[in-house]
């Protein structure tokens, strides 16, 4: 049954995603394992640190999609969600480090010694505990989406207005994290990250291990936003992004579907976060930065909104490009080359590359096509 | 022992000033000079005594002098050396031609230092110069030293100018409120001197009081305190609310311009931080102008800047609404990500040129400096933004309401349909609406250059808070936009002291987000069909 609601409607596109999501998953641990240095074959394990990193991202950019390609929510603060998941996981891995930090105390991490605090803050109790800690990661922006949604969606907020308050959210976040006082590092946030599980962070093979993970939540994600999507649920929620009004009078509580689309949305985003920190090897309060949130807007934008697979393949685009770029002579026109894709994106093409690649193809299928006038949005 | 003595002889010292007999004076000068001649520190110090009993016109050069190991003496000689290598005879201050041999410096120790500090205060008390008399005056009611007490009422007596004598007397009272063996009279009165003055330094004096005070002195400083503290709170009160003002100003100026577009265009303009910038770039470039071509006309430059910045900005924001924004109209979120973008490429473009690092904007002169109003700091820059946000409002306000243009602007807020059927050119209204938003940007800008580091980051740092005000206020009304800039700004600088910036910052935040719950269209919202849109 749960295959059924995973698997329904699964189209060509969704099958490709996933087949080579996990090859990925299962080729690029292997290869960096077993085939030996020099190796053609060998992929280096900074490279898959890299690509581990993309993928969080394409995960996070699913997330996006879910909420704004499907209810029409554009939400400008889904990198406190995934920098809230980091920091759960962050804690957990802080907590591990034990009396191996430079100040040697058993309980409180290097920054609260640092910092002369004598005894451990509340919130961080529990996070010696995996399980505990990975229940944060989903609960921490779950819980903050659920109270956020709750009072604005009942409220109506919607459109631009949303989006300047989803803006305000992660901004007071990242003024609240960038205080010492709160208890979370402050400016440098948390680092020097030793064992997650009993495994060295740094060992070859737990790298392997969490790209291998990344893939798994990366499907997991995917699968779980297109069984929302193509479920009954999701087709309401789909008739409140294209006429939230007319829904409203049919008598759908669009609140409560909002709610629950944006709730979901936050807790994979806080995944991706999660699984985004042992690999990168640091969370700072800069992940709450606005400016990342909208990046990750772009992601979704340039795949393609709302097809899900365009979200994961424009983050890895985009990204990939970005470490291109950076990396060597062209560096000083990233930012160029980054604001000119957001104009041309929403310009030229609205659907982005999976979008614009579908209408290409039909084109070419149906050299005539008939040409039926796009219904005007209702409100 | 040693301020036991010391003190004695400032008694009789004073005792000679008031007396101040002629002859007498001449005859004991010269012992002085004799003295300092001596080599021996008593002497020295005597010598000092001397010199200040008698009000000798070379006193202050001679005890500076001996204050920084410039004064030579020897064989009956007493000379100055300048700090730039002259020697002057040390009595009359007259230059002398070489120097003369067998002189040595006189020496110091820690005992001759003290007196020469207090010689050097009790010099300003005696100063003909009125400024330079309330300016010791002020120092001796910061160090209450009870040494100088008789020169003091020397200065009391002897003195003219009111304010001089004001300060006098209240340095006088901060030394006998501290001063047990004061009689108890007198103490009390100093306490009513004290609490006249006011401020903290007062308070501080009065909270220094002995332990060991009579109950009625006691009862009077508790009361002194109560009545300054209650003063002061009044003040800073004043001075936040200042401050919030002046915040509230900046907010203005940099939101109003996102109101108007906002307003009439339903699109938020994420660029518009990075017309801020342009217009304190431009006034980087009309001053760099300026500086290397007419030096002269360097306290007009922001006038020149003032209108250049608004054409810049307005042009390039027109640019930008005919090259990119109308092709998404009803898009508002497109909208919102496209002039991110072009905010990116604006920023990168003003790095490229310009540099990453902060430019130099100078303030013209009637810009820079403060006055005191009270015990309000008052900055003339912070002055002249508030009238600048105020004149700019009015002027915004009179576009609207007074011209075509304004006219056409708001029919089109208000029905955007309706008013393409009455023949507005609507696309048309919408250009020059967003130039002339752009175009105040501009203006926020230059006044921006004044208070704040001109470099390609400046406007990121003030888009949020413009959205926060434009949402706080409502849009299409540039009243809204007003109250809710001056409410930001106040309630941040009233909250800074409680909660620290940071914390009052984020709590502002918090109820910006709670208040949209309340009031989705914000504080004035309009009403009728187009707000459904």
């Amino acid at each position: 049954m749960i295959s059924r609601f995973l698997l329904q409607n699964m189209d060509k596109r969704g099958y490709v995603f996933l087949a080579l999501v996990a090859a990925i998953g299962i080729l690029v641990p292997l290869l960096n394992l077993l085939m030996p240095v020099g190796s053609l074959f060998h992929v280096p394990t900074s490279t898959m640190s890299l690509w581990g990193k993309y993928l969080c991202y394409a995960l996070l950019a699913i997330s996006l999609d879910l909420v704004w390609g499907y209810c029409g929510i554009l939400s400008l603060g889904h990198g406190a969600f995934f920098a809230l998941g980091g920091y759960a996981m962050g804690m957990y891995l802080m907590r591990q480090i034990g009396s191996r930090g430079t100040y040697g105390n058993p309980v409180l991490p290097d920054f609260m010694v640092f910092l002369n605090w004598q005894e451990l803050p509340w919130y961080w109790y529990g996070f010696s505990s995996f399980p505990f800690a990975m229940l944060m990661v989903l609960l921490a922006p779950g819980l903050l989406a659920f109270v956020f949604g709750w009072f604005a969606f009942r409220s109506r907020v919607t459109g631009v207005y949303l989006s300047i308050i989803t803006q305000a959210l992660t901004y007071a976040l990242l003024l609240a994290f960038f205080r010492n006082d709160m208890g979370f590092g402050g400016n440098n946030g948390l680092t020097d990250f030793k064992d997650i599980l009993g495994f060295n962070v740094q060992a070859q093979t737990t790298r392997a291990a969490l790209f291998s993970m990344t893939c798994v939540m990366l499907i997991a994600g995917f699968l779980i936003a297109r069984g929302i999507v193509v479920s009954k649920l999701g087709k309401v929620v789909i008739a409140i992004r294209d006429a939230e009004s007319r829904t409203r009078f049919l008598g759908y509580r669009v609140d409560r579907f909002k709610l629950f689309v944006f709730t979901v949305s936050a807790c994979m985003a806080g995944v991706a976060g999660a699984l985004y920190v042992p690999q990168v090897g640091i969370i700072n309060p800069s992940e709450f930065a606005p400016a990342n949130s909208i990046e990750t807007v772009i992601w979704v934008a340039v795949g393609g909104r709302g097809t899900l697979v365009g979200a994961a393949l424009g983050a890895v685009v985009v990204n990939y490009a970005k470490t291109v770029f950076t990396s060597g002579f062209m560096a000083p026109y990233w930012l160029f080359a980054l604001g000119a894709l957001f104009v041309f994106v929403t310009i030229f093409m609205p659907k982005g590359i999976i979008g614009t690649a579908r209408e290409l193809w039909e084109k070419r299928r149906k050299p005539a096509p008939t040409v039926t006038p796009e219904p005007a949005p209702a409100e | 022992m040693r301020i036991v003595s010391c003190l004695l002889r400032m008694i009789a010292l004073a005792t000679l000033l008031a007396l101040q007999p002629g002859a007498a004076a001449a005859q004991s000068a010269d012992e002085a000079f004799t003295r300092l001649g001596a080599d021996s520190f008593s002497d020295t110090n005597r010598a000092i005594e001397l010199l200040i009993a008698n009000a000798h016109p070379q006193a202050a050069p001679i005890i500076e002098a001996l204050a920084a190991g410039r004064l030579l003496a020897g064989g009956g000689a007493v000379v100055i050396k300048t700090t730039d290598g002259k020697f002057l005879d040390a009595r009359t201050g007259a230059a002398l031609p070489a120097e003369s041999p067998g002189l040595a410096p006189v020496r110091l120790n820690n005992g001759v230092r003290r007196n020469i500090q207090a010689a050097l205060g009790g010099l300003g008390l005696l100063n003909p110069d009125a400024g330079k008399r309330i300016a010791a005056a002020e120092a001796v009611f910061k160090s209450r030293d009870v040494a100088l007490l008789p020169v003091l009422e020397g200065a009391i007596a002897k003195e003219t100018d009111a304010r001089a004598k004001a300060a006098l007397r209240q340095a006088q009272a901060a030394i006998l409120v501290a001063k047990p063996d004061a009689p108890p009279f007198d103490r009390i009165a100093a306490i009513d001197v004290l609490r006249e003055r006011g401020d903290q330094d007062a308070l501080a004096t009065l909270r220094s009081l002995p332990a060991d005070s009579s109950p009625a002195l006691k009862e009077a400083q508790s009361r002194a305190v109560s009545a300054i503290e209650g003063k002061l709170a009044v003040w800073r009160a004043g001075q936040n609310l200042w401050y919030g003002l002046s915040l509230g100003s900046v907010l203005l100026l940099a939101a109003i311009g996102l109101a108007i577009t906002f307003g009439v265009m339903g699109v938020i303009n994420m660029a518009h931080g990075e017309m801020v910038m342009l217009g304190a770039y431009t006034t980087f470039i009309v001053q760099e102008i300026i500086r290397t071509r007419f030096p002269g006309l360097f306290d007009y430059s922001l006038l020149i800047a003032v209108p250049l910045a608004f054409m810049v900005a307005g042009l390039v924001g027109i640019a930008i609404e005919r090259g990119v924004i109308r092709f998404l109209y009803g898009r508002p979120l497109e909208t919102l990500l496209a002039t991110w973008g072009i905010s990116l490429i604006l920023q990168q473009a003003v790095r490229t040129a310009f540099g990453p690092t902060n430019r130099e904007v100078g303030a013209p002169n009637f810009m820079s400096g403060a006055f005191e109003i009270g015990q309000l700091a008052i900055t003339w820059n912070r002055l002249w933004i508030i009238v600048f946000a105020g004149l700019v409002f009015a002027a915004l306000l009179a576009i609207l309401k007074l011209t075509p243009i304004g006219l056409q602007m708001r029919a089109v807020t208000q029905n955007r349909r309706m008013a393409s059927a009455m023949g507005i050119r609507t696309g048309r209204v919408d250009a020059l609406t967003f130039g002339l938003g752009s175009g105040v940007a501009g203006l926020a800008g230059v006044a921006l250059s004044q208070i704040d580091n001109v470099s390609p980051n400046l406007g990121q740092s003030y888009i949020i808070d413009s959205f926060m005000v434009v949402v706080f206020g409502g849009v299409g009304n540039l009243w809204g936009t007003l109250i809710s800039a001056m409410t930001l700004g106040v309630a941040n600088k009233l909250l800074e002291p409680y909660a620290g910036a940071v914390l009052g910052k984020i709590a502002l935040l918090v109820f910006i987000i709670l208040f949209i719950q309340k009031r989705p269209r914000g504080l004035f919202a309009l009403k009728g069909r187009a707000v459904e849109a």
